[in-house]
């Protein structure tokens, strides 16, 4: 067997893998960004990422808010998060386990997203938006929508947009390591 | 013909107003200040008034007198920190139960208007009084100059919803005029289409007519008032042209009545929020 024939063996296997299940270290790594404002009242913005698929199915990804206020009350603010909250949250069991972390600050953040997560794993084949909405207290609100295909091919990546107010840069990239 | 307690307040209310409220720009309203909730046992607070501008309480209060709140089991609660004032009533409602809350008046019964021997305008129940339809037969002549004898229902509510909307206080009460949703009422986006369905007396109300206002009218010159009217079905279906609260007035009228009345009116009256897309 030669090199070349070898290496489309190899392909090939790579690829019926991929619709079977994923590699345990096979990832998407989605940097966002999140603005520093001048301002005098400044709020960390809640964030929501998730999957919507063409009949708007949703399939939760992060949740970054206030979860470690007193009585939850950093869940008042949930709803803010509309687009989110509308198609996600107020249909989502509460706890958001899993999937939420406290709010961010201005910068960059690295969010690493396993393929073979429980959110992922079962995901079916299709085309999908992956949506990032921010919304800030006494601040603004924006979501970015990014067209993704499922399964992930290395060929479409690496997915970059561009915020306008509440976001920044962001960045996804597909790791096969 | 019984007339529900809880509406005579509002009945009495629109006495003031006047018997045919499409010919006077005064509208009734309940205004949530926010219809879509998430946390736990959120709070809303709620004006309530009469006023010619929406939504600025600037006429007369409506009354905590006869306001039925029902949580999302259908049961009836109470309001918290009621207040009347010079020109609204306000309360508070602490969302205990998860699902969509109605919060509003209901009332029908008997009417007429006639002129008497000298040509002056007579009305039962008279300006700020209550009907009886008990004192029907004493109160209206048998025979009269434009006598005009209606069985009329009116209704005024809005909605609001702790986290996923439920449609349990949607269940017709197959009386007066009364909007069904097909879309539900805290899930209303700008530039999306919703549909509702009109039902009088537990049918479809066929060419019930529809206005519909966006708030902040002291803002604006125009009211860009939207005119629509319902199908033979009593659908409708309304294409909300910007986020903003709204307030929706429905009319509905003919002349299946039951004797001493020769005509069946209906009116509704409804806010609604419709959130940014």
């Amino acid at each position: 067997m030669n090199r070349k024939t070898l290496f489309n063996l190899s392909l090939l296997s790579a690829l019926v893998v991929s619709n079977l299940s994923y590699a345990a270290d096979s990832k998407l790594v989605m940097e966002v960004d999140i603005p520093r404002f001048n301002v005098a009242e400044y709020h960390k913005p809640y964030v929501a990422i998730w999957l919507e698929d063409s009949k708007r199915k949703a399939t939760q990804l992060e949740l970054w808010y206030d979860l470690d206020m007193k009585d939850n009350e950093g869940e008042k603010w949930l709803k803010d998060i509309r687009q989110w909250w509308r198609r996600v949250g107020r249909k989502a069991e509460q706890p958001f386990d899993g999937v939420t972390s406290a709010t961010k600050g201005p910068g960059t953040h690295k969010v690493s997203m396993a393929l073979n997560s429980k959110q992922f794993a079962n995901l079916p084949a299709g085309e999908y938006q992956l949506r990032i909405e921010a919304s800030r207290e006494v601040g603004g609100k924006e979501v970015i929508n990014i067209p993704l295909t499922w399964p992930p091919k290395a060929t479409n990546f690496p997915l970059t947009a561009l915020g306008k107010t509440e976001l920044g840069k962001i960045n996804i990239v597909l790791v096969n390591d | 013909m019984n007339i529900s307690t809880s509406l005579k307040t509002l009945l009495s209310i629109t006495m003031v107003m006047s018997l045919s409220f499409s010919a006077n720009a005064h509208r009734a309203w309940i205004l949530p200040s926010t219809t879509n909730l998430s946390g736990d046992a959120p709070w809303v607070s709620f004006d309530a008034a009469v006023s010619n501008s929406l939504f600025i309480p600037e006429h007369v209060p409506l009354r905590m007198k006869g306001l039925v709140i029902q949580d999302p089991t259908g049961k009836n609660i109470d309001a918290e920190n009621p207040h009347t004032g010079k020109f609204k009533t306000t309360f508070d409602l602490n969302l205990v139960t998860p699902g969509t809350y109605r919060i509003g008046y209901a009332s029908g019964g008997l009417r007429a208007t006639w002129k008497d021997e000298n040509g002056k305008r007579k009305m039962w129940p008279a300006r700020g009084k209550t009907a009886k339809d008990g004192e029907f037969a004493t109160a209206v002549p048998k025979e009269a100059d434009a006598l005009l004898v209606a069985q009329s229902f009116r209704r005024l509510e809005t909605f609001v919803t702790s986290g996923e909307p439920t449609e349990n206080t949607f269940k017709p009460t197959n009386s007066g005029l009364e909007l069904i949703p097909v879309t539900h009422p805290n899930d209303l986006f700008a530039g999306e289409t919703a549909k509702f369905k009109f039902l009088f007396e537990g049918l479809p109300a066929a060419n019930a007519k529809l206005s519909i206002v966006a708030g902040n009218m002291r803002y604006r010159n125009q009211q860009n008032q939207l005119d629509l009217v319902t199908d033979a079905d009593g659908f409708v279906n309304i294409t909300w042209p910007e986020a903003g609260m709204y307030l929706l007035e429905a009319e509905f009228e003919d002349d299946k009545a039951i004797a001493p009345a020769t005509v069946r009116k209906g009116s509704y009256g409804a806010t609604f929020e419709v959130l940014p897309e």
